[in-house]
């Protein structure tokens, strides 16, 4: 059989391929051959990484509406290009942008989606999706009826890697209808540094409800100071308002994983192992000994994180 | 102004999630199962609007007879009245197909405005509302940290990785909502028995004109093939701290055996 068109959907993130981006062309490449799809000016620079990175394609429309309007002239071009193209898969990393799009398209279309992957595979003809479905189990998921299927997968599932080659560039020629044009972008501010870069940390130090106050949250600063690490924080903080979302980690924050991870007062929801459990080493101090983090920890403490955490950075500097 | 606000009813987020080995479907069972906690935000969020810009807010859900509790929630916090699709043929549905009921129970009330979770705190697909927004025709401002309305001009601020954003667009909208746009009220006791006497409309497939064929299990085409236990080979060690930091020493030992320290 032909060669199977993968599609990854691609983002620039500072001018740069994003990250998650270049990871998914590298499943892409396991699976058939790897097509970038860009909508935005692009340098040559950026569409050379997409290459070296494994697409053998770079379909780009370098419309500037594609960087000032969100969303629909987007989906409006997909919806044309997978119509004269018929490509076999669309792989979407697990951004914000990503997802609009995809959740429009899958509106527009009907298709088969499935989300939150951390694998894609084929047996023979049919497709094949791990992702994460109830608390301890996995689902393997297929999806029926005519190709495109589209999947969205989470940050990691796949590493990015530079295997060095050049890709194709296509110019994308669908014109941008003005009508499609309904969401403006009006203003785009870079927050401080966008909080504690988690994604990068080899250790993170992270926090939970179990603080009990906001002005505790320092403890962890120092003590993820002293082991060479970030601080993160679990879902029930960030809606408390204690800490930024930037800082957030599980299935609506980000993905980590770290060398080591340090739970502090975090209970362990879904939601929050979703985004942690695959760090290499876990430490989990709760006063909760039913706490569902201890049956992801390596090391779990049972105390009170105020006593613990404190005493911890006593013996580190001492 | 009228807004419409889809809640959904789910599995409570603190409790541990089980599969059905036999249906492969979450179990939900509805002792245990309440409004989505993100969803509260999004009914916050209309209230908010309809308080300062007058108008009614009509909750919209799709699922099964207990959902209607869900609906009941939402109103004890000052919804008006609720839509409730609800029939044993829509039990397994896909994302597109409950986009597509929700737009049929939606698309008579003719509102301004829809607001939404960014996701449900069950599934974390978050592929409804962009798929109503299409079937609705309606232009989506997504992940709100605020919104603001002037006239027929809808702005959103929103935190996305590229930094903090201003977006905009016209009247009619979709809307979904972060948890940092509002902290929802708790329902008070006048609210919780106010909503006992709120009309909930009932409808059914067949009542929305759709066709059972292309909804539910049948109409899905995301397929469970298999569901497999997650070894987690972790369950390691676990000490008790007396009180005094007395666990220290082990924790110290692990930093050093992995070395970190």
């Amino acid at each position: 059989m032909a060669t199977r068109r993968i599609w990854v959907w691609t983002e620039l993130f500072e001018g740069q391929p994003h990250r998650l981006s270049l990871e998914l062309l590298t499943a892409a490449r396991e699976l058939g051959s790897a097509e970038s799809i860009l909508l935005g000016p692009a340098g040559d620079d950026a569409i050379a990484t997409l290459g070296t990175h494994g697409a053998a394609v770079v379909h780009h429309g370098a419309d500037q509406a594609y960087a000032d309007c969100l969303v629909e002239p987007q989906v409006a071009t997909l919806a044309t290009l997978i119509d004269r193209e018929s490509p076999d898969l669309l792989i979407f990393p697990s951004t914000f942008t990503a997802r609009d799009v995809l959740a429009r398209l899958v509106g527009r279309l009907g298709l088969g989606v499935v989300s939150n992957a951390v694998g894609i595979d084929y047996d023979g003809e049919e497709l094949r999706v791990t992702v994460p479905y109830g608390s301890d189990t996995q689902a393997t998921i297929t999806i029926a009826g005519p190709a495109p299927h589209a999947v969205q997968v989470r940050p990691k599932a796949y590493a990015a890697e530079a295997v060095g080659g050049q890709a194709e560039v296509r110019p994308v020629d669908v014109p941008v209808d003005a009508n499609a044009c309904r969401v403006k972008l009006l203003e785009t501010t870079q927050q401080e540094a966008l909080g504690p870069n988690l994604e990068e940390a080899t250790v993170i130090v992270s926090g939970g409800r179990g603080l009990g106050r906001p002005e505790n949250f320092a403890l962890l600063d120092t003590l993820a100071r002293q082991l060479g690490g970030a601080v993160g924080a679990s879902r029930a903080v960030v809606d408390a308002g204690w800490v930024p979302y930037s800082y957030q980690v599980g299935q609506t924050g980000k993905t980590v994983k770290p060398n080591l991870y340090v739970a502090c007062g975090i209970s362990g929801a879904i939601q929050h192992l979703a985004g942690m459990k695959g760090s290499k080493f876990i430490v989990a101090i709760n006063q909760d000994p039913d706490a569902p983090i201890f049956e992801v920890a390596d090391l779990g403490v049972v105390g009170d994180v105020l006593t613990v955490v404190p005493e911890l950075t006593k013996r580190l500097n001492g | 102004m009228k807004i419409c606000v889809c809640v959904k009813q789910v599995p409570d987020p603190n409790l541990p999630s089980r599969v059905d080995p036999a249906t492969r479907r979450l179990v939900r069972n509805p002792d245990q199962s309440i409004l989505d906690p993100a969803d509260e935000y999004g009914v916050e969020t209309a209230l908010r609007l309809v308080e300062a810009h007058g108008g009614e807010v009509v909750a919209i859900t799709m699922g099964p007879p207990s959902a209607a509790d869900a609906l009941r929630r939402a109103m004890a916090m000052g919804v008006n009245r609720a839509i409730h699709v609800s029939d044993p043929a829509l039990a397994g549905s896909d994302a597109p197909t409950t986009a597509r009921v929700l737009a049929a129970a939606i698309r008579g009330e003719e509102p301004d405005l829809v607001v939404c979770a960014t996701e449900a705190t069950d599934a974390y697909s978050g592929m409804v509302p962009g798929a109503l927004a299409e079937a609705l025709d309606l232009p989506q401002l997504t992940f709100a940290r605020s919104v603001e309305i002037d006239g027929t001009t809808v702005t959103v601020r929103r935190d996305v990785e590229l930094g903090s954003q201003v977006i905009q667009t016209q009247l009619p909208a979709l809307l979904t909502v972060t948890a940092s746009i509002a902290e929802p009220r708790y329902p008070s006791f006048k609210g919780v028995m106010a909503a006992k006497r709120k009309p909930i409309d009932e409808r059914t497939v067949a009542s929305l004109g759709l066709e059972p064929s292309a909804v539910g299990e049948v109409g899905a085409r995301e397929r469970v093939l298999s569901v497999e236990e997650v070894r987690t080979e972790k369950q390691g060690k676990v000490v008790r701290d007396d009180g005094s930091g007395s666990s220290v020493d082990e924790i110290v030992a692990f930093l050093q055996r992995i070395q970190v320290v």
